[in-house]
């Protein structure tokens, strides 16, 4: 069936508070600090800069097809979803929670270019404490679910955390990297990456890209009832592993012989050729389904 | 200072140590016995190559030696700025990398960080941050960004970046922002065996929980954080 257009919910234009309303089921949403029971940054104030009363990111309990999840959405539109003090700590607090009360799972609404620079050393740190926290959860057994497609992406420090998570869905329009293709041509030159090419980027972070080299599980729409689907369709499956060394040395093969396969390579058209994909140059053409299709029937 | 100058003053006793690729790995002889040594030199950009060396190793000691401690040597600018680095998801490289510190951990091995000249951003976050306790050398620059780069980014004038950073550790680059965050544990005046052994002790009965927020109230850098924290576990559930 395709839904019709009318009734699409593109999550790339949605607001964090937006896409969770329409993630969770109806009526579950309850935000832990609420914006009432919060204070926007000092740091921001300091510098004269406009803050917001959530900081950027919203935490909530709530509920996905009746089971109990824990929520954490980043706002990308309030300082590109960038992470400083009160933000990282909103995020640590609601993982650390998580692993006490284990609820189904943690799904993690990514959309953050990174450390908030206005804060760096406390966003930096903030960080790492996320990943701690990230690995702790899992630990305990609940599984972290991290849904990019977001405007500001998954960059940065937040790329890191979203590749700690159990899994990634991502959409199309998702973007998924360590440093932002505008870093990149400033310090190594336009050569290297002209960040104005807008199908270039995509070939290199976007959401097409990752899912065909397996670094994310899940390519949906972009359409929140599709991030629903997939995150439901997604946990229905899954069950999270203990940390253990078979699984990191797995891991670390499957690493070594990509590099080893793909190291020369600068563009994902290259890299999707040499895994099996008979017209590379269609891939950024192909609606979702069709990309999934291609996807399953490639040599593994 | 040469990685031969840090090795020597660190383990008098005797050390084998291979550097590849600005890729330190091998071991070294302590008072507390044995242990494992690895980290970067001559301000590694970390790439995947570099990455997954690390892990490699730090999976071979998990297996080979259970329990030897990791003592990691952090000079890192940050992470490889390049479009096929990007294209492999090196992001993806660096969380494998922190996941293997964070097994070891959880497999009984004790972790130690000293940053020896840089730790920028990126390169920090995958292996030196996420050792049970980070240390610097006095002289270590420790960033996210310097400030003048800050400046062209967030479009605030250089001159008032530096006035607050005089008052802030929020933001100004160095070692003692990061001690009085909770991220670092102490600031070495020189390299110091003893210094090291003792560090190790301390680490080995390390409660392993993250306790860097609390410490960053406690020596009043970091004010709001653990509060946050608080608030979100205690806060009445729905």
């Amino acid at each position: 069936m395709i839904p019709s257009l009318a009734a699409r919910h593109s999550w790339f234009e949605a607001t964090a508070r937006a896409r969770l309303a329409g993630l969770l089921d109806a009526g579950s949403f309850t935000e832990i600090l609420p914006p009432a029971d919060s204070q926007p940054s000092p740091h921001l104030a300091l510098l004269d800069l406009p803050g917001a009363f959530d900081d950027g990111v919203v935490v909530c309990h709530g509920q996905l097809e009746k089971k109990p999840i824990f929520a954490i959405a980043q706002e990308g539109q309030f300082m590109g979803g960038a992470v400083g003090e009160i933000h990282g700590a909103k995020i640590v607090g609601m993982l650390r929670r998580a692993a006490q009360e284990k609820p189904a799972a943690v799904l993690f609404l990514i959309d953050s270019g990174g450390v908030r620079l206005h804060e760096a050393n406390a966003g930096l740190i903030a960080i790492s404490e996320i990943m701690r926290a990230v690995l702790d959860a899992r630990a305990a057994g609940v599984p972290v679910i991290a849904l990019v497609g977001g405007s500001c992406g998954a960059f940065g420090g937040m790329g890191i955390v979203a590749k700690l998570c159990s899994a990634i869905i991502i959409s199309e329009e998702g973007r998924l990297a360590l440093s932002g293709p505008e870093v990149i041509e400033t310090v190594a030159g336009v050569e290297e990456f002209d960040s104005k090419d807008r199908a270039l980027v995509w070939r290199v972070t976007g959401g097409k890209h990752r899912y065909l080299m397996g670094d994310c599980a899940m390519l949906v729409e972009d359409d929140i009832a599709a991030f629903r689907r997939g995150a439901t369709e997604f946990l229905a499956s899954w069950t999270e592993p203990a940390p253990s060394v078979a699984h990191l040395r797995a891991g670390q093969q499957a690493l070594e012989h990509r590099l080893a396969a793909y190291a020369s390579y600068r563009d994902g058209l290259q890299v999707w050729a040499a895994l099996g994909v008979a017209e590379p140059e269609s891939v950024p053409l192909l609606d979702r389904d069709s990309l999934v299709a291609l996807k399953e029937g490639l040599p593994t | 200072m040469s990685l031969n100058d840090i090795l020597d003053s660190l383990f008098p006793a005797g050390h084998a140590v291979n550097v590849e690729n600005k890729v330190i790995s091998g071991e070294a002889t302590t008072a507390k016995g044995t242990v494992a040594v690895l980290g970067t030199t001559d301000a590694a950009a970390i790439d995947h190559a570099m990455a997954l060396a690390l892990s490699g190793f730090i999976l071979d000691t998990i297996e080979q030696h259970p329990g030897r401690p990791l003592v990691f040597l952090v000079d890192t600018s940050g992470q490889a700025l390049s479009r096929s680095q990007e294209l492999l998801c090196l992001n993806g490289s660096l969380a494998h990398l922190a996941s293997c510190v964070d097994l070891a951990r959880r497999q009984g091995h004790a972790s130690l960080s000293l940053v020896t000249a840089n730790a920028v951003s990126g390169g920090f976050l995958s292996f030196g941050l996420m050792a049970d306790r980070a240390y610097a050398l006095a002289d270590a620059q420790v960033r996210v960004m310097d400030l003048r780069a800050m400046a062209r980014v967030t479009k605030i004038a250089h001159e008032r970046l530096v006035e607050l950073a005089a008052t802030s550790p929020i933001f100004a680059p160095g070692a003692e922002s990061y001690v009085r965050m909770g991220a670092i544990e102490a600031i070495w005046p020189a390299l110091s065996a003893e210094r090291l052994v003792s560090a190790l002790e301390e680490v080995v009965i390390l409660d392993k929980q993250d306790i860097r927020q609390q410490l960053g109230l406690l020596r009043q850098g970091r004010l709001l954080a653990n509060d946050v924290v608080r608030a979100v576990l205690d806060a009445a559930a729905g």
